[in-house]
């Protein structure tokens, strides 16, 4: 049985985006002045990621599901 | 020098462990998988098309790639994009529609394999030991260039670096083997895509958007001497190789970065081709390179865009500057530089996580390539032809071990003497030249032999080194640059001597083989050559294939969106 290699990745951007959004709440302002033109890079991209990590894991799920699907139906 | 210019802090050091501990998770789950050779070095011929794709891509994404993109397009403009829309893109497509059938046809593990198949043991032996050793001295020079640029931007220990880079990748491709490769080079893929795309967003809101980023892009321009616009055209400056900084004209460009570099390595690398042989059916293994394709098409937007736009703000003079090396610009920290401008601590950590994760995506690839030749072409090949499964599946996890230490001693190999990798590096550019002929005429031209294809790339080798020794690029002297048999002939630029070198070689190997295999016999029946050669394979039919399952349709469309591309940007 074969790892489904959408889970690893939606989970990785789903931790790296909740800790970057989290931080980027939490940090001062100041450091986004003098680097990313006074975006809140970390919160903007941190949400970005985790959008992205939960399409790939709702996929995975889906994948799951239409698999279960069909070898059930072979047993009947 | 840019001397430790990056300070990180802690929120940085968890993003990257977290990586860490997901890389060697994925091989960690996998080792379950893992029960024959079959599973360890061609993921038991199983894998989806595009997890192959991005595999396939994620393999060739190394930091060479990356950072030497951004250089590229800060010293040449636009022009780089060559090495995508007529480079990479038609031999993609090429090697889906025509050389997969007999890679993913024949009973070959690998491109090494499939030479013996075709001609005979001593073409198998050359390229299986030539690319062996050049595998293991790009995993080398890829751990090399990780520990020189980490301990220079962030001061970590070199030492350090090169031991936990080799062990990390060690760890997973002894557990999981290829599939664990192509994982985590699909996981490597998306956060490259991540840890690049906000800093390209940045750049070009800072610099005016694309409109802005095309006018701040005259003063690099016309300050080196040329056309106000030459930046941001790809073509339309090649008619003369005197009015373009790469220093080539369209012929060279086309004939020897299009036609010979670009398909002698995407057809014949078995790095890349490796990937798409673990797909799980025909079908998938020719969509692998086509799928591939896509993303490849738009890396220009993601690799060459931060060095148009750090030129863009270093010429503009503001707070950006990039440092200076040897009188000139240090174009190899065009990224770190970006990365240390725009990126706050937070997204700093995720920036140099996929810088790392591009290194380590090169060496793995190299790597496992390296086990698979090494254990089926070089050990079962010449050292023990009868051993049973298990004992091919544990010399290819011990070879990765080799492997490894083997890429360690060429990274010190290449710290210490760096005139030494320059030679080996510009022997293997000789070897890796002429072949695409070889595989062209052995896939299409039956009659092609033996003799013909072993003896027509030791010719094409040789006039390679001929080439390189008779002519010197504009401003250099002789030696290891060329004119070592006395300069006959001067390039005006390294590149297009390259691009030289490699018709030459291609041409000579081309000519020689077509004679070698008139004069020699045919030594191959037809019915050994079924499933190798055109003319004698059946063809696949694609009428029951879904419209999105059909190569030769999908490779068309690559192919006009790459047209559009190269038109838009001409």
């Amino acid at each position: 049985m074969h790892l489904d290699v959408r889970i690893p990745i939606g989970l990785l951007f789903v931790v790296f985006g909740a800790i970057l959004a989290i931080f980027g709440l939490l940090s001062d302002p100041a450091i986004y002045q003098s680097h990313s033109l006074g975006l809140n890079i970390n919160f903007a991209w941190g949400v970005v990621q985790i959008a992205f990590g939960a399409v790939m894991l709702w996929l995975a799920f889906r994948g799951r599901k239409a698999k279960a699907q069909i070898s059930g139906g072979v047993r009947q | 020098m840019l001397q430790h210019s990056i300070q990180l802090h802690s929120i940085d050091y968890v993003l990257l462990v977290t990586y860490f501990v997901f890389v060697l998770g994925i091989g960690f789950v996998l080792r379950r998988t893992v029960s024959g050779s079959k599973d360890f070095f061609e993921s038991g011929r199983s894998l989806p098309a595009w997890i192959c794709a991005l595999g396939f891509i994620g393999a060739n994404l190394g930091a060479q790639e990356v950072m030497g993109m951004a250089a590229s397009g800060a010293k040449y403009g636009m022009m780089t994009s060559h090495f995508y829309w007529v480079g990479a893109v038609p031999a993609m497509v090429f090697v889906a529609i025509f050389m997969m059938p007999f890679y993913y046809g024949s009973k070959a593990r690998s491109v090494p394999e499939y030479l013996k198949l075709r001609f005979d043991e001593k073409t198998r032996g050359f390229n299986a030991l030539t690319f062996a050793c050049m595998t293991i001295m790009s995993s080398g020079i890829s751990m090399y260039a990780l520990a020189k640029l980490l301990s220079a931007i962030l001061g970590w220990n070199f030492h350090g670096c090169i031991l936990v880079s080799g062990v990390i990748v060690l760890a997973y491709i002894f557990m999981g083997g290829l599939t664990s490769a192509i994982y985590n080079e699909v996981l490597q893929f998306f956060l490259i895509v991540f840890g690049f795309l906000p800093l390209v967003l940045l750049g070009l809101k800072d610099v005016g958007g694309w409109d802005g980023l095309v006018a701040k892009l005259v003063k690099p321009a016309t300050d080196a001497g040329f056309a106000p616009d030459t930046w941001t055209h790809s073509w339309s400056h090649t008619g003369s190789a005197a009015t373009n900084p790469m220093g080539v004209e369209w012929f060279g460009l086309a004939m020897g970065l299009g036609f010979v570099l670009s398909f002698g390595y995407w057809c014949t690398d078995f790095l890349v081709v490796q990937r798409a042989m673990a797909a799980k059916d025909m079908g998938a293994a020719r969509r692998t390179p086509i799928l591939a394709a896509v993303p490849k098409m738009f890396f220009p937007a993601l690799v060459i865009l931060p060095g148009l736009i750090a030129i863009a703000l270093h010429s503009a003079g503001g707070s950006f500057q990039l440092p200076s090396k040897n009188g000139g610009l240090d174009y190899d920290m065009v990224v770190p530089t970006m990365l240390a401008h725009y990126f706050p601590t937070g997204m700093l950590g995720l920036g140099l996580t996929a810088l790392m994760a591009s290194f380590m995506s090169g060496m793995a690839g190299n790597v496992t390539a390296f086990n698979t030749v090494f254990t089926y072409d070089l050990y079962q090949g010449y050292i023990k032809k009868d051993g049973n499964d298990a004992h091919y599946l544990a010399v290819g996890r011990w070879t990765t071990v080799v492997g490894i230490l083997a890429s360690m001693a060429a990274a010190y190999a290449a710290a210490s003497f760096n005139n030494i990798m320059d030679i080996l590096q510009l022997v293997f550019a000789f070897v890796n030249a002429p072949l695409f002929a070889t595989f062209l005429l052995g896939m299409f031209w039956k009659r092609t032999t033996g003799h013909g294809a072993f003896f027509g790339l030791i010719a094409g080798t040789v006039a390679a080194a001929i080439h390189h020794g008779l002519s010197l690029p504009h401003g250099a002297a002789a030696g290891i640059k060329g004119g070592w048999l006395g300069a006959v002939h001067v390039y005006p630029s390294e590149m297009a001597q390259n691009f030289w070198t490699a018709i030459f070689a291609w041409s000579t190997c081309f000519i020689a083989t077509i004679l070698i295999s008139l004069l020699t016999r045919q030594k191959k029946t037809d019915e050994e050559l079924g499933g190798l050669v055109y003319s004698l394979t059946s063809k696949i039919k694609e009428r029951d294939a879904r419209w999105w399952q059909r190569p030769a349709l999908l490779g068309s469309i690559v192919l006009a969106l790459a047209v559009v591309l190269n038109l838009l940007f001409w």
